[in-house]
């Protein structure tokens, strides 16, 4: 599935990182802790975080995650937009919590 | 010819202290030069998630350093090297959860006590030289698997 079907049937509004919303998802993370995330979520991942700083847009890219869910409403720094804008990162927002969005996710890729 | 006797891409980045902002440029390009050479995915995702790590450590805690990044057809071999304070319990600053980076840092979503792990665990070969007062050089290698080391 690419992100941008993904961001269609999630309700999410992409707000950055447009040219690589024709990455695939294959599956999901959930968390914060930028290590964290970068120890354990697999390549083509849909990250679902809060963390919208221009860190968070280096652990999407470095870890090869295919884009970053902004959920609960969570605020994406400028910086952090024009890096994701500049590496094809999308960021897609939600006002819907962390739990919602994986349950949304794992139902849409069949999980 | 062994591929040892092949003479690697040396790279050298400058990785500056406290600025988040900027943590991460190195292991970008680097991940940028080895996509464009043709480098298996899973052994340039271990060196980028590594360096990453490894560029993080020395902003927080050793106001930067130097990157030395030799690139080799089987393999990469990575130097960081900074003049900070040393690990004072190496043991201890290798233990998952184990952290001593301050609040501001953990807000930023660093500071899990991953760091070190991850590293280890996405290289073959992973040593550290520490000094207090010094400084710290880790010295990372990660192969190319199913590549004749």
């Amino acid at each position: 599935m690419t992100v941008k079907t993904l961001s269609e049937l999630l309700e999410c509004t992409c707000i950055a990182g447009h040219g690589g919303l024709e990455r695939t998802v294959t599956g999901g993370y959930v968390g914060d802790f930028l290590s964290w995330v970068m120890g354990h979520a697999e390549e083509n991942s849909a990250w679902i975080t809060v963390m919208g700083n221009i860190n968070a847009v280096a652990v999407a890219l470095l870890a090869d995650v295919s884009c970053i869910i902004l959920c609960d409403g969570a605020h994406l720094d400028e910086d952090a937009r024009r890096r994701a804008d500049e590496n094809n990162i999308p960021v897609l927002a939600s006002s819907k919590p962390a739990f919602a969005l994986a349950l949304a996710l794992g139902k849409a890729l069949g999980l | 010819m062994s591929s040892s006797s092949v003479q690697p891409i040396v790279q050298l980045y400058e990785v500056p202290g406290n600025d988040f902002t900027r943590a991460g440029e190195a292991s970008s390009k680097v991940k940028g030069i080895l996509k464009k050479l043709g480098y298996d995915p899973d052994a340039i995702r271990r060196v980028s998630i590594a360096m990453y790590e490894g560029e993080i450590n020395m902003v927080i805690h050793a106001n930067g350093g130097i990157a030395r990044v030799e690139i080799f057809p089987d393999r990469v071999e990575i130097l960081l090297s900074d003049q900070g304070p040393g690990i004072a319990d190496v043991e201890k600053a290798m233990e998952e959860g184990y952290s001593t980076a301050p609040d501001e840092v953990r807000a930023l979503g660093f500071g899990a006590g991953m760091g070190l792990p991850n590293m280890k665990k996405c290289c073959d070969e992973f040593r550290i030289d520490t000094a207090i007062g010094k400084g710290t050089d880790v010295y990372m290698i990660i192969r190319v698997r199913g590549s004749k080391s």
